[in-house]
C-alpha cells in the first residue's frame, strides 16, 4: 500500500500504524504513552499527526495507514498543536529539572526543549501530591506524573502484578496503590519496569550513593564491592560506547580509582549459586522431587511468589541469590580470615535491578549484620562515575581481587534468561556422571523468546527443563504447570524479560536492540572463555576446601541458603 | 464480623464477572458502609480484578467511600439548585476547614463529608444535612459555626 508523508510516497504495510511507518522512514514523532509491543491508549495526543487532504489531526501512535493517505507529521498546525500539548502538562508540573532525578533523561524536558516552550503559558495549580518513599527500591513523586499510563499497563500487562493503575478523576487523577497505600505494602515486588518506561521523575529508583560514599569516607570501613554479571555488559552505554560492549576491566580500574577495597565480581557466588542449586536438583532428582524446582535468584520472583502463590514456596530453590551469597561469605567467612568483624566490612553490590535493594533489606538476609549493606544500580554506578570525574574510555583495565575473583563463564551467563539454567544443566550433568556435557552451549535455552523449553539428557534421565521471563509470562506457565499442561523438573524463572540485561536498574534506554547486544556479549564471553563450567573454578573448589567442605553441607546451609514465607499485601 | 457480610453479597453474584463491578461494590458499600481493605481484597479474589484496579474504578465514582463515616456525617448537596446558590464556596470552606476531601473521615473520626447529587431541599438551597439534619440557606461564614457546635455536643455526650 502506498502512502505520502511530508510529500514523498512510501511503501507502507497492512494494518501498521502511522507511527510505524513514518519511524520506519526516519521521521521522528514524539510520543508519550505509546508502549512498543502493546496495543495503543491514545492518552497523551503528543503523537498527533495532519491528514493533509482534511486538515485533521489525527494521533499516530493508534492510528492505521491507509491506501493513498497523505500525511504531514511537522505541519505548523501539528507542531504548534504539540506544543500546546505540552504546555498543558506542564501546567500544573513542579519546575523542578535542577533537581530532578531525570534531569537530562526526561522525556517531557525533552520535548519541551525540542518544541521550543521557554515560559509558562498555562498556570494551573501546582500538583501537590506527597512522595511515595515507602519502598527500599522505588520512589514515586506523583507531583511530577503526566498520566501516561505506561508504568500502569508495563505492572498489569507486562509483569501481571498490578501494583498501582489509576485513582480519581478530572484534575484529581492520579496513578496510586490501592487505598493510596504505599508501594511496600501493595503487591509491588520491586522489579523497576515501571521506572524503565516512566517518560518523567514520577518514579525512579531509591538512591543509595551517598551511603556508598559514606562508606567511601570511614577510614574504619572495608568497602567491598561486587557487580552482577549483566553489568559490565550495559553500563558502556551510559558513556556513550557502543551497546554490547563490556568494559568489566575498566570498570575495576573505575571501583579502585573510587576508593573500593575489594573487588569480586558477582559471577564468582553466581558459580557457588551453581554449586549448590546442581547439588539441590540432584537431591531431588534422587528422592524424586518436589518438582519443578524453581530458580530463587531473582527477587521479584520470590516476593511475587510469596503473595500471589504461597503454595509453591516450597519448590522454590533454597539458594540465596548470588548477590546474597557473596554477601554472606564476604562478611562471614573472609572477612574473619581478615582478622576484620563483619561489622567493618561495608559490602556494596552493583546491579541491574531495583528488586535487589529490596532482597538485601529482607530480615532473612544476615539480619542485624546484613550480608549486604548497599545495592545501587547500573545508573548510580554510572552516576558515581561521574562524579569522580572518571573518563571510563580512557582508562587502563585492571583485574578483581582474591580470592573470590575468578569466576567461569558459566556464571557470567546468569546476565541473560536461560543463563543460570544453562550453567546449572551443565554442572548438574557433571556432579551426575563425572562427566562434562558433551556439548557446553544449550541453544535451547538461549535467545529472547519468552518461554523456552528443554531436555537435557543426563545418562538416560531425561531432565525436563524450561525457561521463563517477565512475571507475567511466568504467572501463565505457572498456570499450567498448576494445571498439570507441563511437567517440568526444574524451571529458571526472571521477573524481567530478557533477564538482568533489561533489568529494571540498567540504563534507562534500554530497547530491544540493546537487550539483544548485551546478551550477544554474554554469549561472546562464554565461547571465548577457557574456564566454562562452575565445578571447575580454582576460587570455587578453594572455597570448597577451605571452608564449606561440600555443595548442601551443615555450612553451606547455615550461609548459602533459606526459606521463604507467604506474604499478606493488598493485592 | 465485616467479612461474612460481605461474603453475603458475593454469594448473590456466583460466576460473575468483572462487569459486574459496580454493583457489587454498591453493595457491599450498603451493607458496611465502607469499602474496607477486606471488602476490596475479597471483591477482587472473587472477581479476579487487582485490588488497585478496584480502587482506581470506585475512586472514579463519588458514591464510594474506604473509611466508616465520621460521628457527624455531612453530606453537601451540589444539585443544581443548590450550585446556582454557591454550594460549591461551600464544599470548599468545608474541606479547608476540616482537612478532608469528600469521602474521607477527619482522623479523629469526629467528621466526613459526602458530595450529593441532590437531597430534595431545594428549597432550602444551599442545604447540607448532617447526620440526617438538614440545614438551610447555609453561608461559607456559618460553617465553622455549625462544625464547632457539632464538636460542643459531642464534648457534653461524652
Ligand atoms: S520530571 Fe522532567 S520536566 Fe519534571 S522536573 Fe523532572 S526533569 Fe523536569
Ligand atoms: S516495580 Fe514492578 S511491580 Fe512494582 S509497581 Fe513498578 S512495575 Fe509494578
Ligand atoms: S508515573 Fe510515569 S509512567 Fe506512570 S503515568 Fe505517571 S508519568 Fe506515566
Ligand atoms: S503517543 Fe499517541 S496518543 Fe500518546
Amino acid at each position: 500500500m502506498r502512502i505520502t508523508l511530508n510529500g514523498k510516497t512510501m511503501e507502507a504495510r497492512e494494518g501498521e500504524t502511522i507511527l510505524s511507518a513514518a519511524r520506519r522512514m526516519g521521521l521522528n514523532i514524539p510520543t508519550l504513552c505509546h508502549m512498543e509491543g502493546l496495543p495503543p491508549t491514545g492518552a497523551c495526543r503528543v503523537c498527533l499527526v495532519e491528514d493533509v487532504k482534511t486538515g485533521r489531526l489525527i494521533p499516530s501512535c493508534s492510528f492505521p495507514v491507509s491506501e493513498g493517505m497523505d500525511i504531514a507529521t511537522h505541519s505548523s498546525q501539528v507542531v504548534a498543536a504539540r506544543k500546546t500539548i505540552i504546555e498543558l502538562l506542564l501546567a500544573s508540573h513542579p519546575d523542578d529539572c535542577l533537581y530532578c532525578a531525570s534531569n537530562g533523561t526526561c522525556e517531557l524536558q525533552k520535548y519541551a526543549q525540542e518544541l521550543g516552550v521557554r515560559q509558562r503559558s498555562y498556570s494551573g495549580d501546582r500538583n501537590r501530591i506527597d512522595l511515595d518513599m515507602s519502598s527500599p527500591s522505588i520512589i514515586r513523586d506523583p507531583e511530577k506524573c503526566i498520566l501516561c499510563g505506561r508504568c500502569v499497563r508495563v505492572c498489569s500487562e507486562v509483569q501481571g502484578v498490578s501494583a498501582i493503575d489509576f485513582a480519581g478523576r478530572g484534575s484529581n487523577a492520579q496513578v496510586s496503590c490501592a487505598f493510596d497505600e504505599g508501594l511496600n505494602v501493595s503487591s509491588c515486588v520491586n522489579c523497576g519496569q515501571c521506572v524503565m518506561v516512566c517518560p518523567t521523575g514520577a518514579l525512579t529508583e531509591r538512591r543509595d550513593v551517598d551511603r556508598v560514599l559514606a562508606a567511601l569516607d570511614d577510614p574504619k570501613k572495608t568497602v567491598v564491592v561486587q557487580h552482577a554479571p549483566a553489568v559490565s555488559v550495559s553500563l558502556a552505554e551510559e558513556f556513550g560506547i557502543k551497546p554490547g560492549s563490556d568494559v568489566v576491566d575498566k570498570m575495576n580500574a573505575a571501583f579502585r580509582r573510587m576508593g573500593f577495597d575489594k573487588i569480586f565480581p558477582t559471577s564468582f557466588s553466581a558459580d557457588l549459586t551453581v554449586m549448590e542449586e546442581a547439588h539441590e536438583l540432584v537431591e531431588r532428582v534422587k528422592k524424586g522431587g518436589p518438582f519443578p524446582m524453581f530458580t530463587s535468584c531473582s527477587p521479584g520472583w520470590i516476593k511475587y511468589l510469596e503473595e500471589f502463590h504461597p503454595d509453591l514456596l516450597g519448590n522454590v530453590s533454597t539458594c540465596k541469590s548470588p548477590q546474597q551469597m557473596m554477601g554472606a561469605v564476604v562478611k562471614r567467612l573472609w572477612a574473619p580470615a581478615q582478622g576484620l568483624e563483619s561489622g567493618q566490612v561495608f559490602n556494596v553490590s552493583v546491579m541491574p535491578c531495583t528488586a535487589k535493594k529490596f532482597e538485601a533489606a529482607r530480615p532473612e538476609m544476615g539480619g542485624e549484620v546484613p550480608d549486604v549493606d548497599a545495592v545501587i544500580t547500573t545508573r548510580e554506578l554510572a552516576e558515581m562515575i561521574r562524579m569522580f570525574g572518571i573518563d571510563i574510555t580512557s582508562l587502563e583495565g585492571e583485574q578483581a581481587d582474591s580470592p573470590f575473583g575468578d569466576r567461569s563463564s558459566a556464571g557470567k551467563l546468569f546476565g541473560a534468561t536461560g543463563g543460570v539454567m544453562e550453567a546449572a544443566a551443565r554442572t548438574a550433568y557433571h556432579m551426575i556422571t563425572g562427566k562434562e556435557l558433551p556439548e557446553l552451549k544449550i541453544d535451547a535455552v538461549r535467545g529472547l523468546q519468552d518461554v523456552k523449553e528443554a531436555v537435557v539428557n543426563i545418562d538416560g534421565l531425561e531432565l525436563k527443563l524450561a525457561v521463563v521471563s517477565g512475571l507475567g509470562n511466568a504467572g501463565r506457565l505457572l498456570k499450567d504447570i498448576i494445571d498439570g499442561k507441563r511437567t517440568y523438573h526444574f524451571v529458571e524463572v526472571m521477573t524481567c524479560r530478557g533477564g538482568c540485561i533489561s533489568g529494571g536498574g540498567q540504563p534507562l534506554v534500554t530497547n530491544p536492540e540493546r537487550v539483544k547486544a548485551r546478551m550477544q556479549v554474554l554469549y561472546e564471553i562464554d565461547r571465548d572463555a577457557s574456564l566454562r563450567v562452575s565445578h571447575e573454578n580454582p576460587s570455587i573448589k578453594a572455597l570448597y576446601r577451605d571452608f564449606l567442605k561440600e555443595p548442601g553441607s551443615h555450612k553451606s546451609h547455615e550461609l548459602l541458603h533459606t526459606e521463604y514465607s507467604p506474604r499478606e499485601v493488598l493485592k | 464480623m465485616g467479612s461474612t457480610k460481605i461474603l453475603k453479597v458475593l454469594e448473590r453474584y456466583p460466576g460473575v464477572g468483572k462487569d459486574k463491578l459496580i454493583p457489587i461494590l454498591q453493595e457491599v458499600q450498603e451493607a458496611e458502609g465502607f469499602l474496607g481493605r477486606e471488602a476490596v481484597i475479597l471483591i477482587g479474589k472473587h472477581l479476579d480484578v487487582p485490588a488497585s484496579k478496584i480502587y482506581g474504578v470506585a475512586t472514579f465514582y463519588n458514591q464510594f467511600r474506604f473509611e466508616p463515616v465520621g460521628r457527624f456525617h455531612i453530606q453537601i448537596c451540589r444539585g443544581t439548585a443548590c450550585h446556582v446558590k454557591g454550594s460549591a464556596k461551600l464544599l470548599e470552606t468545608l474541606k479547608r476547614e476540616l482537612g478532608v476531601e469528600p469521602g474521607r473521615t477527619t482522623r479523629d473520626g469526629m467528621f466526613s463529608i459526602e458530595v450529593v447529587a441532590c437531597i430534595g431541599a431545594c428549597g432550602l438551597a444551599p442545604a447540607i444535612s448532617i447526620n440526617g439534619e438538614f440545614h438551610a440557606r447555609v453561608t461559607p461564614e456559618e460553617i465553622p459555626v455549625i462544625l464547632g457546635n457539632c464538636r460542643k455536643s459531642a464534648q457534653e455526650v461524652s
